[in-house]
């Protein structure tokens, strides 16, 4: 493919003017090397991607390739640059990237993985930037290097204490060449990173002046809203538009295909001048569906196939020791079946997308979306276009959680805006949210497990049955191995078990399936952590004693649960009439642990009081980001543990709304205490993911402490306990 | 089609619209004013809150030909011309907003507690602001922010 853009485009997409120093880098991942590349000059086309430029008016650009969905990637990322240039906060703009291939390939928010992914490269391309503008001043000056040094946007010699500002450099560092190998800054001379830093993004979210994908405007614009088969997987067989078009204001209706992985529906549109006329129109269809059977699909019965599956052996995913010889020896066995529900996103902004098709084949796009790589590479090739042809605008993200990683909301706008050839706003609404997914796939978990005379785990298996996210997206994948993520945190667990072998039962589902915020784990953890638990009474134990007895070897998950001890206060008891539970959780994302403190209120019920978190992370950009990342991924975890979830009859998501599948309000948000292990090292970990796994573990074990219920599904009802 | 002159933040607008049409999309989309959001389309999340002769509405359930003559019409872009209202002082503060989206609506919901109770209990809190979801989950600092906010109106 090609990779490169001109350079009058490139300029204009700047709205640069004269002389500036560009700086990018080639090739951008986490493992790779990187090289910094001095851009300025190319006149032919870039193959390297820009990530910095300084004019000589003094202006400077930063560009942002992770979408900001609330993460506070607008500014952790630029902050990478910013740091190593020795910028001030304020004293540069950032651009947020639309999928441009001059941009790489991972303009992606997911997996926790943003700054990580970043770090190392983008402090580099700051590095380069401040020594070249160093070397430039050196030379105007005719001094040695040695003597210059940069601080908040100027290059100041220190003998001398003449400075000259970026912008009165550009045109010497514009013709040097990048050093290979820049020196970073020592940690402890950081101005911004590891230090709180306010957010640029904030001021326009509290003005109302942020631009979300929805808030896109575009002259001649129309309006659509489209009736889609609840019923997973129907068909569209026929419909009648005379109603829509009576409607005041309804221009057209036509079908429209929404794609999805492989999983293609057809629904109906109704376009109109303005959107009550679209959503007043689409009451005012008439559509026959051809269900295809799968109009049975139902809760009851997918939840007593998911059982049913659990007689199954499954695929070894790991094992240590003989689990078979040792569990079948064994006095003191222990067993207990875990279920989940499914989930829906809910992200505060519903799927929304603009999309102008212009007379010359010229394609723009507004969205709210976490991968801008993804739509530069998939509308142009289901399209037939090329990616040159095609401008994304990539807005601020009203909530992501992972439903922005699907692209299925932007086909259906392009794939409308081509056919009517006007822009158009296709806006879901939240019922359409709620109920055509995707969700979250539940897990259902099978333990069998062995305990010693002295109380000591000798034998564990954790059986998970689950639909995969993977099958649903690639239903020709190999079903005879194990699907990973499916069984992350589990098999690489730092919990050392002698004899264990886990197993994974694939299970078929109908219903469209995502990521969503910490994934599988989000309801693994629920089971294998509260599990745990179970073996801890059951050997007349503490659960953090229980738990660093399986810890002898020093890990990260070792020194996380040592500091909830010291935080959370775990070894002081509790007044009457309270309970404290613990979990942690390491995975893909990267590794957190929670004390929660609740109230028992009666025999059933209880009230959230207080929740400790420790987040590991090696190294931490914006501890207040950290923060704010914690308490929402506890909110969140809250959430999924005893809200009501999504279930199904006549094929359908039987919620629609807030009314009946709610999320936590401002009354259900319990005090929240955060506890970031940045200690250095070589890897760093996530932040948007991590704090959500431990909370359901975490409440669960809490209440049976206070109330001696033991939960074994998610979710559940917190003025209504029943074990 | 219905003929309504409106004002909203002050100023008088003209627009054309079937009588049943939501404010909301009379606010943002016939007013250009983007910053009032869409959430649930029915009253349950709050992101559409504005304020009508003062009171917290739910715009997305109001239709535009309930606004009387002389009603008033304050959306976020209307409480303050530099970020200078206290509740947005001390949001940033506080660095309340995530994702942001349902913000607008937070606000003004916290604008009308403050106007109404101005040193307003964790209680009243509760009360003002439990008709606004965040999925985000920002309502501790939410929480903060208000008490920050009075604390500061007191100082002034
Ligand atoms: S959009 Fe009006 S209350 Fe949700
Ligand atoms: S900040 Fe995202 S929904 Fe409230």
């Amino acid at each position: 493919m090609k990779n490169t853009v001109s350079r009058r485009k490139f300029l204009q997409y700047s709205g640069l003017t004269g002389a500036a120093l560009i700086l990018g880098v080639s090739g951008n991942n986490a493992s790779g090397a990187t090289t910094v590349a001095n851009l300025s000059n190319l006149d032919e086309g870039y193959n390297l991607s820009p990530y910095v430029i300084i004019e000589k008016s003094g202006k400077i650009t930063i560009f942002n390739t992770k979408p900001e969905m609330g993460q506070g990637t607008f500014q952790s990322i630029p902050a990478l640059i910013a740091e190593e240039l020795e910028l001030a906060p304020g004293q540069f703009t950032v651009l947020q990237t639309g999928g441009e291939k001059k941009f790489g390939n991972e303009q992606a928010a997911g997996g926790s993985y943003s700054v990580r992914s970043s770090y190392e490269t983008l402090r580099k391309v700051g590095a380069s930037a401040r020594e070249m503008l160093v070397s430039a001043a050196s030379k105007q000056w005719n001094v040695s290097e040695k003597e210059c040094y940069a601080e908040f946007g100027r290059i100041f010699h220190k003998p001398s204490g003449r400075s000259l500002g970026y912008g009165e450099l550009v045109e010497t560092a514009a013709t040097l060449e990048a050093p290979e190998n820049p020196r970073l800054k020592d940690p402890k001379d950081f101005r911004m990173l590891g230090k709180p830093s306010k957010r640029p993004d904030i001021p326009l979210k509290v003005s109302g002046k942020a631009v979300f994908g929805i808030d896109a405007e575009v002259p001649g614009m129309v309006y659509a809203s489209i009736e889609r088969c609840p019923v997973f997987g129907a068909a569209l067989t026929d419909f009648n538009p005379a109603g829509a078009l009576k409607v005041t204001g309804v221009e057209q209706v036509i079908p429209v295909e929404r794609v999805f992985g492989n999983y293609k529906t057809t629904g109906v549109a109704v376009v109109a001048a303005n959107y009550w006329a679209a959503l007043k129109g689409r009451k005012a269809l008439k559509i026959n569906w051809d269900y295809r059977g799968n109009e049975k699909f139902n809760s009851a019965d997918y939840t007593q196939y998911l059982r049913d599956l659990a007689a199954n052996e499954g695929i070894t995913d790991a094992s240590t020791g003989d689990f078979d010889a040792v569990y079948a020896a064994a006095a003191n066995k222990v067993e207990a079946f875990y279920e989940t529900p499914f989930v829906a996103h809910a992200t505060m902004e519903p799927m929304n997308c603009t999309a102008h098709w212009k007379e010359d084949n010229q394609l723009e796009i507004w969205a709210s979306t976490q991968v801008p790589s993804d739509i530069m590479n998939e509308i142009p090739a289901m399209f037939g276009i090329s990616a040159d042809d095609v401008t994304l605008h990539t807005c601020f993200n009203g909530g992501g959680f992972g439903r922005r990683l699907a692209i299925d909301f932007v086909v259906e706008a392009v794939s409308l805006s081509q056919k009517i050839r006007k822009p158009v706003k296709v806006i879901w609404t939240r019922e359409d949210d709620m109920q055509l997914g995707p969700f979250r796939p539940p897990t259902f978990s099978s333990f069998r497990a062995a305990l010693s005379p002295d109380g000591k785990l000798t034998a564990f298996q954790h059986k998970v049955i689950a639909p995969t996210i993977l099958s649903f997206l690639m239903p020709q994948q190999d079903k005879t191995k194990v699907d990973e993520p499916m069984v992350e945190g589990i098999s690489r667990q730092a919990y050392e078990i002698p004899n264990m072998k886990n197993t994974f039962v694939f299970a078929d589902c109908p219903a469209p399936l995502l990521w969503w915020r910490s994934v599988t784990s989000s309801t693994l953890a629920f089971s294998h952590e509260c599990f745990l638990d179970e073996l801890a009474h059951k050997a007349g134990k503490n659960p953090l004693d229980f738990r660093m007895e399986m810890l002898t070897k020093d890990s990260d998950t070792k020194r996380v649960l040592q500091k909830l001890r010291a935080v959370s206060n775990w070894d002081a008891p509790l007044p009457e009439g309270k309970g404290r539970g613990i979990a942690q959780w390491d995975f893909f994302a990267g590794l957190a642990g929670q004390v929660i403190e609740v109230t028992r209120l009666s025999d059933n019920s209880v009230r959230i009081d207080k929740v400790y978190v420790v987040i590991d992370l090696g190294t931490v950009v914006n501890p207040d980001t950290v923060k704010s990342q914690m308490e929402s991924a506890v909110v969140m975890g809250i959430s999924a543990a005893v809200k009501k979830g999504i279930t199904f009859a006549n094929g359908r998501a039987e919620q629609s709304n807030f009314h009946d599948s709610p999320v936590p309000r401002i009354t259900e948000s319990p005090e929240v205490v955060v506890h970031i292990l940045a200690e250095g090292g070589s890897t760093i970990k996530g932040v948007g993911e991590p704090g959500l796994p431990p909370v359901a573990p975490a409440l669960a074990n809490a209440i049976f402490n206070a109330t001696g219920i033991r939960l074994r599904k998610m979710p559940f009802d917190l003025d209504d306990l029943r074990g | 089609m219905t003929k309504y002159t409106l004002d909203i933040n002050g100023k008088k607008v003209q627009v054309e619209a079937e009588p049943d049409t939501p404010m909301l999309w009379v606010i943002r989309d016939y007013a250009g004013l983007k910053g009032t959001k869409f959430g649930c389309g029915v009253g349950l999340c709050g992101a559409c809150t504005v304020h009508l002769n003062g009171q917290p509405v739910r715009s997305c359930s109001t239709p535009v030909s309930d606004i009387k003559k002389n009603d008033k019409i304050t959306t976020i872009e209307g409480i303050s011309d530099n970020l200078d209202h206290v509740i947005q002082q001390a949001w940033i503060e506080e660095q309340v907003p995530q994702c942001g989206y349902c913000q607008s609506g937070q606000i003004m919901s916290a604008v009308a507690l403050l106007k109404a109770i101005p040193q307003p209990t964790d209680d009243d809190i509760d009360t003002y602001m439990s008709g606004n979801i965040c999925r985000c989950g920002t309502y501790n600092r939410m929480r903060k922010a208000i008490h920050r906010a009075a604390a500061m109106q007191k100082g002034k």
